[in-house]
């Protein structure tokens, strides 16, 4: 009948709009769910999602060890060229040469942050970082070498 | 009750031991000029950030919090800056018009605040056909939305003036009906008598289920004539940029903003007169004790607190409803609205003649 329906259809539009109400009304009560991060003045207290991609580093061990042997595994899967891998030759003790890390350069002003060398790394190398404040006056200052100086590879990583 | 009428009073009285009647009738324009100019300065500075603040809270987040407590300091710093804005007027507009329109909107929304009463004893004009006049003036504001729309020569702007036009022309029903439900219990226009036909319960309480269902209407139809989401049709930001304001620049534009919010605050001001008692305290049939513990609360904390009660659930429909289709827009109003608020009317009309309220 029409009047029924007119009258379900009343109520149902009633019901659905107090829902919505209900749930924004639930919000405007509880401060507490505020998700607003207050940037500049949390910065000490500030936690980044794990997932965050914020640049590429090379983690070293305490022995100044790193992972990377080389290989260019991310220089090719990276899509903007922003990795540079420099490799030299260094004699393992059977006299034998052998190629290793000279210098890994990394061109952050050229980075997408999309992930695909740390995926690419055979021996889990290179990682995502968790900072994100990389403004500088200067760009040739984001073009780093993500080796620190004096680091050799760690023992048994191929 | 505490009144105000002590005050007004002395002043007229003091007034015209010095002064000829015609002075005597100056100055109190004038100080009820500058009481208006004040209000809405006031009432401007702190619906927008109301608005801001509670919108904010809703989506889960802070809003303005850097410029004084709470932020309440943000409004006059955009406001400071929108005056020293430059005022750009277009070169294909229409200059005078142009220029006019902004100044039309806000004069609509100045004298449709003259009726009101603010507290016991404190109106600017107590007319005998009061709540018609503000429904008929408040009308008014579509032509200065219309002018500028048409003046700033931009297909987004007439589009929205157009939406706007036809958005307020067929709310008015709606709204004029579900007020009309409230005369017919009272019995007058005056706003005087329909504040004190509420001292035994706000016609809330007192007439039923039919109030309960005008009282529903008239929120929806206020937020449609005030042009607020969901029927924002009329400055729509994802399809008309702004709407019929796009050209305005500078404190043109804080003007037709001011607007918007003065007329807000008159329709809720409207709405709490009549239906929740103006600035008739709580009253409830003849507790006589509980009536005179309500009376201790100043009428004017009752006008606003009814009146900004009113404007958070404006609001709240703001900030959690989608906008309307203008084909949806229509159907509600003239499928779903009118009838239901014609049949109400009747309804109230036999309630008022059987004297089936309380």
């Amino acid at each position: 009948m029409f009047i029924k329906e007119y009258i379900t259809e009343i109520a149902k539009a009633t019901k659905s709009l107090w829902t919505g109400m209900r749930l924004t009304g639930h919000y405007f009560i509880r401060l507490k769910t505020v998700i607003t991060e207050q940037y500049p003045d949390n910065r000490d207290t500030l936690k980044m999602a794990e997932r965050f991609r914020g640049e590429v580093t090379m983690p070293h061990d305490e022995n100044n060890q790193h992972a990377c042997t080389g290989c260019t595994a991310c220089e090719l899967a990276c899509p903007n060229a922003t990795i540079k891998v420099i490799t030299k030759f260094e004699l393992t003790p059977e006299n034998k040469k052998k190629k290793a890390l000279d210098t890994f350069v990394y061109h952050l002003d050229m980075c997408t942050l999309c992930g695909l060398c740390v995926d690419a790394c055979p021996t889990g190398a290179i990682q995502m970082g968790q900072n994100f404040e990389h403004s500088v006056y200067d760009r040739s200052t984001l073009t780093k070498k993500l080796n620190k100086p004096g680091s050799k590879i760690r023992e048994g990583v191929e | 009750m505490y009144s105000l009428h002590a005050i007004t009073d002395s002043i007229q009285n003091w007034l015209s031991v010095r002064f000829s009647p015609l002075w005597v009738l100056i100055i109190e324009s004038l100080i009820v000029i500058v009481l208006a100019i004040a209000l809405f300065a006031v009432l401007g500075l702190v619906l927008v950030w109301l608005e801001r603040k509670v919108a904010a809270h809703m989506q889960i987040r802070l809003g303005p919090n850097r410029l004084g407590p709470a932020g309440i300091f943000q409004t006059s710093a955009d406001t400071l800056k929108l005056i020293l804005k430059e005022g750009l007027t277009p070169d294909g507009a229409d200059k005078l018009l142009f220029n006019f329109a902004p100044f039309i909107v806000m004069i609509v929304a100045m004298l449709a605040l003259a009726p009101i009463a603010f507290a016991n004893g404190f109106q600017i004009w107590d007319v005998n056909i009061g709540v018609l006049y503000v429904s008929a003036v408040s009308s008014l504001s579509v032509i200065g939305i219309l002018i500028a729309g048409w003046a700033s020569n931009n297909k987004y702007s007439l589009l929205g003036a157009m939406r706007s036009g036809a958005q307020i022309v067929s709310y008015e029903l709606s709204a004029g009906l579900s007020i009309l439900t409230i005369v017919v219990l009272t019995g007058s226009l005056q706003i005087s008598d329909i504040v004190h036909a509420q001292q035994n319960g706000w016609w809330l309480f007192k007439g039923h289920i039919p109030v309960i269902i005008a009282f529903v209407i008239f929120l929806i139809a206020a937020t449609a004539e005030t042009n607020r989401a969901p029927f924002d049709l009329a400055e729509a930001e994802s399809e008309l940029t702004a709407g019929f304001h796009t050209e305005y620049s500078g404190m043109k534009f804080a003007l037709f903003f001011l607007a918007e919010y003065i007329n807000i605050f008159i329709v809720c001001a409207i709405g709490a007169t009549l239906f929740l008692g103006g600035w008739m305290p709580f009253h409830i049939g003849d507790w006589t004790q509980f009536n005179h513990v309500m009376d201790y609360i100043p009428s004017s904390i009752w006008f606003f607190g009814k009146t900004f009660f009113l404007i958070f659930l404006i609001m709240w429909f703001r900030w959690t409803f989608p906008r309307l289709r203008v084909d949806q827009l229509l159907t509600l109003e003239w499928k779903y609205l009118l009838p239901i608020s014609l049949f109400n009317l009747l309804l109230v009309t036999v309630i008022a003649i059987m004297n089936w309220h309380f």
